[in-house]
């Protein structure tokens, strides 16, 4: 089947402008928030219902095309780049909020809802949809179970799979799957726990029930400002041993506070070595004496100064510098690239040491904003992608900053995913196999590997070393 | 040819995609081309020249609204209004001929005076009549129900000069831009009334132009350029601290008038002082209103007013001075309507989407009033409650100001 017949094929679905295939649109479409390789589709289709996505998918199952999922394409580890998959399924249009069921908290939304529109529709009846990545004005709910994505307050309130109660797959064969459903605690194997984290290769998400928590009465947040980053490392082991589990506890390095200060003038400090966010929330009774104790403990472990959001306003600000500080980081260097490893959390103040000879080795500026709580680090990497020499520079540093967080006891990622990015690290974390279990158990939902193919599992394929960085590196 | 795109701005984006969700045509088409990050990287394959301009790149770069929703959003700073008129003119020259002779006439016969003038004299006959309403209604059509929508004109000009009351604090010049001394003449007329009352000494030139931000908006950036330096000569007399533009298309626009004209000496003085009315009267004392307005009222947040002045507390402040007055939300109420300068006309078919999209919202709020405080705004969405028979006023700030005023 041609090209041509089968946009004409998959137009008769989606209506005619669901299908692009003009040059100039694919090229939107050839990489996501990860920018260091890329590549067209030959297709993007764009449905408008979950029920058109499912014949969509039936149409390429009997011509057996592979496909890639796309939310709203914030992903940091090239999820969506097509491999041998010629077709991009678009999600943006499926963005009905379909049911809200406030007495038993929970929402059921299509797959392209944005993340903090479900929050929002909920605020008036005091709930709120607990995992809020930094990227949660854009990314959507698929592109969240598909990434099992954390964010800043998941230190206490766990990540996405703790949020998801069912989702709808279409199979790569076309067939339509419902994996739990509203109920709580569903004996048997936890099907949506596999799914959630699965980057788009058990099938393609269409819709999800999710958990709603009660809103918090009340927020305490400061600010701890530190000279060294290893003082503030001991903050957060004083504050978790201390049986205190914050709301979040984020941490912020010289460079990044350079960057937010310069794209959200907060007042942050620009000589500190490191500051700490940290949000302590519930009901307003006891708080302040739980804020006083972590001040207590900051100042014990050299804190030079303490702030406290007076107001609203003031933590709205404090979580902005924290929320868009990856983008703020675009005010320093032209490109940037993330990782996502998790240590334990006694190793932070050692990998930060590693992360700066790192640095220092590839001649390469390195900033870390990271969810200091959960170990899971982010050093941001900034290069410029018109020097080729640096661009082989950053991938060498951050294959060395992953081997580390392995070395060290922890993981390749916290919840960026694997997506293409750290795929030739996988054997380092796990035996032969683990990952032989692991495709196994794809290819029950996926047995011809046609859903976003040579992902999260590494094969002959998909491996770094075989593929060219940048596969079409003419940028 | 060098790209007249600056490399700098361009890759000032980091492709986080924090602006998607920013977007009117991007929420409306889910289609990523149609969305900033997606433009950005059009722009970018055009200064690289991976691709030429051709139909479809100048489509999805046409369709942008020029909101700058997405210069808000955006954590890195790319300043994407400068960028997007930057590309204007590139596209215009890759347009065939007969498409950039109309639009080059249209921005034209807009932006000068002599050819409104007259179009008003026959316009401003039918303007705001019950008639035209009830045609506008019976035939739905959004032409008819935009005459409907007009203040019912013909009206006495405005004065020269509005004295302040009290005290004299301060002078402002008034600019009337395109349409505010024809069709909105109630309005400029409660603005120089209402800045009087505060202590404003307010003029109004004569022959003051258009400020060029419509033929900037064509891509026409020398006639752009040409109007702007009239403007600044006509404005040149005795000095004033603020300079008032009716529209909020043209105070974001001239507030950049330094970076338009960098070699005219008085250009980046002029900008300084360039301030909405509702900015500047926010600023001011104004005694309590006498009358009440008792209403439900909700604020729609023009583009050029929230995104690129930083403006909407202050218009609520202002309203909620009114005795009477409860302030409901507007859902999406900083999504643009639809009207963008001349996309109205030259993009209708996503302009009446994203109007439907506006009137859903202003149903589902509850309010009896909607104040929109931008004359492209209020006519796209006055006109749009006309046709489908809203039963709701859509008004601007100003005029309820005035009329809590008793002025
Ligand atoms: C500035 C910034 C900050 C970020 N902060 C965080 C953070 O704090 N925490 C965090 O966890 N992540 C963060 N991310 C990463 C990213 O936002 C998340 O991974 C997010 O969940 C991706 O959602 P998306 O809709 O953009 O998905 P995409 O990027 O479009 O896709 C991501 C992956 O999911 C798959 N996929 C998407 N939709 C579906 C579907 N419907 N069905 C099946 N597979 C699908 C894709 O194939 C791809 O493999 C951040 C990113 C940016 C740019
Ligand atoms: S314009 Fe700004 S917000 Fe949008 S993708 Fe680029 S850097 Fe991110
Ligand atoms: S200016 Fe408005 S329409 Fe244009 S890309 Fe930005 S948000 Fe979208």
């Amino acid at each position: 089947m041609t090209a041509s017949n089968l946009a004409r094929a998959l137009r008769a679905i989606v209506g005619d402008d669901g299908v692009l295939d003009g040059d100039e649109a694919l090229l939107v479409y050839e990489c996501d928030g990860y920018v260091l390789e890329r590549g067209t589709p030959e297709l993007v289709v764009l449905p408008r219902t979950p029920e058109e996505a499912a014949r969509v998918v039936r149409l390429l199952a009997a011509r057996q095309i592979a496909f890639v999922p796309r939310g709203a394409g914030t992903g940091l580890s090239g999820g969506t780049l097509p491999l041998d998959a010629p077709v991009m399924i678009g999600l943006s249009r499926l963005k009905a909020i379909e049911t809200i069921d406030v007495r038993n908290r929970r929402v059921q939304v299509q797959a392209g809802v944005v993340n903090l529109n479900v929050s929002r529709a909920v605020k008036d009846d005091g709930l709120l949809y607990a995992p809020d990545p930094s990227s949660q004005a854009a990314c959507t709910i698929g592109g969240n179970i598909a990434e099992n994505s954390g964010g800043p307050h998941t230190l206490k309130y766990g990540v996405t799979v703790n949020h998801v109660l069912g989702v709808e797959i279409v199979l790569a064969s076309g067939k339509v799957v419902q994996l739990g459903g509203a109920t709580e605690d569903l004996p048997g194997y936890d099907l949506v726990g596999a799914a959630v984290g699965s980057e788009g290769t058990f099938g393609l998400i269409t819709r999800a029930t999710l958990r709603l928590v009660r809103a918090p009465q009340a927020f305490r947040t400061l600010l701890a400002v530190f000279a060294r980053v290893d003082d503030a490392s001991a903050a957060v082991s004083a504050i978790i041993a201390a049986g205190l589990v914050p709301a979040a506890l984020e941490m912020m390095d010289t460079l990044i506070l350079q960057a937010v200060e310069q794209a959200f003038g907060a007042g942050l400090p620009l000589d500190a070595g490191a500051v700490l966010l940290i949000e302590l929330d519930g009901p307003e009774a006891g708080l302040d004496d739980e804020a006083a104790l972590v001040e207590t403990l900051c100042r014990r472990c050299a804190s030079r100064e303490v702030r406290r959001a007076a107001s609203e306003a003031e933590r709205a600000l404090l979580w902005k510098c924290r929320k868009r500080a990856f983008g703020a980081v675009g005010r320093l260097a032209r490109n940037y690239c993330t990782q996502d490893g998790v240590v334990p959390r006694t190793q932070l103040p050692e990998i930060l040491r590693r992360i700066t000879r790192t640095a220092e080795r590839h001649r390469l500026r390195i900033g870390n904003v990271f969810h200091a709580g959960d170990g899971n680090i982010h050093p941001i990497i900034l290069f410029d992608e018109r020097d080729n020499d640096e661009v082989q520079r950053v991938l060498a540093a951050g294959r060395e900053i992953l081997e580390a967080c392995v070395a060290l006891g922890g993981s390749l990622s916290g919840e960026h995913g694997i997506g293409v990015e750290k795929i030739a690290q996988m054997p380092l974390l796990f035996a032969p196999d683990d990952l032989d279990a692991m495709l196994r158990l794809r290819r029950v939902f996926d047995p011809d590997q046609r859903a976003n193919p040579h992902k999260v599992l590494p094969d002959s394929k998909s491996c770094i070393e075989t593929r060219t960085p940048r596969r079409q590196a003419a940028m | 040819m060098n790209s007249p795109l600056d490399d700098t701005q361009l890759g000032s984006c980091v492709h986080c995609g924090l602006c998607l969700d920013a977007c009117p045509t991007y929420l409306e088409t889910g289609n990523e081309a149609a969305s900033p990050r997606g433009r950005i990287h059009l722009m970018r394959a055009l200064a690289d020249r991976r691709l030429s301009a051709y139909a479809p790149v100048r489509n999805h770069l046409d369709s942008c609204l020029g909101c700058r929703a997405c210069e808000a959003a955006c954590p890195s700073g790319v300043p994407y209004g400068a960028l997007i008129e930057a590309t204007r003119p590139l596209l215009e020259a890759a347009r065939p001929a007969p498409a950039r002779f109309t639009r080059r006439t249209l921005g034209r016969l807009l932006s000068s005076r002599t050819p409104r003038e007259l179009g008003w004299a026959v316009v401003g006959r039918a303007a705001g009549r019950g008639f035209v309403d009830r045609l506008a209604r019976r035939t739905g059509s959004l032409a008819l129900a935009r005459l409907a929508a007009l203040d019912p004109g013909p009206r006495p000009r405005l004065p020269d000069v509005f004295e302040p009351p009290g005290e004299v604090r301060g002078s402002a010049i008034l600019l009337t831009g395109c349409v505010s001394d024809t069709a909105f003449r109630a309005t400029t007329r409660y603005a120089g009334r209402l800045l009087a009352l505060g202590g404003i000494r307010v003029t109004v030139p004569n022959h003051q132009g258009c400020c060029g931000a419509l033929a900037l908006h064509l891509g026409d950036d020398r006639a752009a350029e040409h109007h702007l330096a009239a403007l600044l000569s006509a404005t040149a007399g005795p000095h004033a601290d603020w300079i008032v533009p009716m529209a909020a298309g043209c105070s974001a626009h001239l507030r950049h008038a330094g970076r338009h004209l960098p070699d005219n000496a008085s250009a980046e003085s002029f900008a300084r002082r360039v301030i909405d009315p509702l900015a500047l009267l926010a600023q001011l004392s104004l005694p309590a209103p006498r009358h009440s307005v008792v209403a439900r009222v909700a604020v729609h947040d023009p583009c050029h007013l929230v995104h690129a002045q930083g403006v909407a507390a202050e218009v609520r402040r202002l309203l909620s001075t009114i005795p009477g007055v409860t302030l409901v939300p507007l859902s999406e109420s900083e999504v643009c309507c639809g009207s963008a300068g001349t996309y109205n006309l030259t993009e209708g078919a996503l302009a009446r989407r994203l109007l439907a999209r506006k009137l859903s919202h202003v149903a589902a709020s509850g309010a009896t009033i909607i104040a929109a405080p931008n004359p492209g705004c209020l006519l796209q969405i006055r006109s749009g409650a006309i046709r489908d028979d809203l039963p709701v006023e859509v008004v601007h700030p100003l005029e309820l100001l005035g009329r809590a005023h008793g002025i």
